[in-house]
């Protein structure tokens, strides 16, 4: 574990029962914006089947260093490292773009807030999730749509839309739209960007619930990106704290939510209805 | 064997708004085997159930150790790195509260199942385990397909226990678990308990009428209001 724990009166031990390294690695990872440093110097450390909450308020870089993660940018300093075969020990930052765009494909699934973001709202959805497929190489129809359905029905999409394009869906359909797309490719590591947020909190349920049960049938790594400490509640093992681009406090979930040590946690924490 | 080593153990609140340090308790010492039940006792805002909370780590001790002797190797729970806290709640150490945290649209059956599931189990034995501790807790069985969240108290009490009961943890936490339970349900749960202890599970628990489980208690730790004095009994 990394010692960010600075309002701890003690560190932590490092880990001593975990079996395996960690699956993603982020060190010192800056990103600037003009004058703005959006994130500065976050460490960011998850293990294989761990699920990481970063919250924090609006501004504070979360869903920066989620777009770092994403290899969408690139940072202005920052090592990171993915425990995967095929890419273990590089520094994926210092990819070109094009070895950057391939681990994005073959190893990252994303869900945006915004379904526009993720999706091509007037293709059918079969098609958006297909074209993750394409992408790799795959060209045959009848492979193409049976993996795609078989990527829809695991996100629990009514499959009986799977022809209707995502603009014509409700907000939660697109959201599994968006899930079936970033796990065609059965990645390893799943990002979340406030992936429930602007649903009914009937529907955020049964998304939150897909996503804990396809987390623990194929032990993929998430880091979901939520201002919900709800969401993050439900979900996440461990949380990181975010502020002004700096991370100001790591701990479990519940020890953030119920003995929060920092000051602006404390306050994140109180200000929840 | 002893499985728990809890020396000068401390905590306090720092409350950053308030500039102010809350003492909650310090200097505790007590030690537990496999197989023994510890009672908690004290007032109000003793620190009862904070004590129970730095064990399971959702506070952070200020100060002391709590050895604990896993399966894995011996470590300190105060200050073990969080992932190896993760794990050992996956597989050895559970906490019991007051209340069950229902999530919407999950039935009683897969709520009571998910620990073993999580614990690696397969599906079909996790929920013929549920089905078991469900039944034993005395759940009606129409209500096992049902939604928690629109069940009565005494009902989601019986669903949180035998959710936290359902895996064969080696430590238990158990924070008032017999509130808002019916006569009969107290009584499963008095019979589950025994059923552990005799199983080397070791317990220590929070009860508001511990005279039920008068007969399984080995040793009470007495927690008093935090003074200058601050000192604690244990029997």
């Amino acid at each position: 574990m990394t010692a960010i724990s600075n309002h701890r009166s003690y560190p932590l031990d490092p880990p001593r029962f975990v079996d395996a390294p960690p699956m993603l690695r982020a060190v010192g990872v800056t990103k600037r914006y003009r004058h703005v440093n959006a994130v500065e110097s976050a460490d960011v450390e998850v293990y294989p089947g761990e699920v990481l909450g970063i919250v924090g308020e609006s501004g504070s870089g979360k869903s920066t260093l989620l777009r770092l993660l994403n290899l969408e940018e690139q940072p202005e300093a920052g090592e990171y490292t993915l425990n995967i075969p095929g890419v273990t020990g590089q520094n994926l930052f210092a990819l070109d773009r094009f070895a950057r765009r391939e681990v994005q494909i073959q190893h990252i699934g994303m869900v945006y807030q915004n379904p526009f973001l993720g999706l091509r709202m007037n293709f059918t959805s079969s098609g958006n999730v297909a074209e993750r497929l394409l992408i790799t190489g795959e060209r045959r129809y009848e492979t193409l749509r049976t993996k795609a359905r078989t990527s829809l029905l695991a996100s629990e999409f009514p499959i009986d839309r799977m022809d209707d394009p995502p603009r014509v869906l409700s907000g939660g359909m697109q959201q599994r739209v968006q899930l079936a797309k970033a796990l065609a490719l059965q990645p390893q590591l799943l990002l979340l960007d406030e992936p429930t947020t602007g649903l009914d909190v009937s529907v955020q349920a049964l998304v939150l619930d897909t996503l804990k049960r396809l987390q623990r049938e194929r032990h993929i790594t998430i880091v979901i990106v939520s201002h919900d400490l709800g969401v993050i509640r439900t979900l996440s093992d461990r949380v990181i704290v975010m502020r002004y681009g700096r991370i100001v406090e790591v701990g479990l979930a519940d020890q953030i939510l119920n003995d929060p040590q920092d000051a602006y946690t404390q306050q994140l924490v109180h200000a929840k209805l | 064997m002893r499985l728990l080593q809890v020396e000068g153990l401390e905590k306090r609140f720092f409350i950053h708004h308030l500039g102010r340090e809350i003492p909650v308790f310090d200097r505790l010492d007590f030690t537990v085997d496999e197989g023994e039940f510890i009672h908690v006792s004290g007032v109000n805002g003793a620190g009862k159930s904070s004590l129970l909370r730095c064990l399971y780590r959702s506070y952070l001790a200020t100060g002391g150790h709590a050895y604990y002797q896993s399966w894995r190797g011996s470590i300190d729970l105060v200050c073990a790195a969080d992932v190896d806290i993760a794990i050992l709640r996956r597989e050895e150490i559970g906490f019991v509260t007051q209340f069950l945290n229902p999530r919407p649209r999950v039935s009683a059956l897969e709520l009571v199942a998910e620990p073993l599931l999580n614990a690696g189990s397969d599906l079909e034995p996790a929920l013929e385990r549920a089905r078991e501790m469900l039944s034993a807790f005395g759940l009606k069985q129409d209500l096992w397909g049902a939604y928690p969240t629109t069940f009565s108290g005494g009902e989601q009490q019986k669903v949180n226990l035998a959710r936290a009961l359902i895996h064969p943890f080696r430590l238990l936490l158990l924070d008032e678990p017999t509130a808002s339970l019916d006569s009969a349900a107290r009584v499963s749960l008095t019979a589950r308990l025994r059923e552990l202890k005799t199983q080397g599970v070791a317990i220590i628990g929070i009860f508001h009428h511990p005279q039920e489980i008068q007969h399984l208690i080995d040793q009470e730790v007495r927690l008093t209001l935090p003074t200058t004095e601050n000192d604690y009994v244990v029997e």
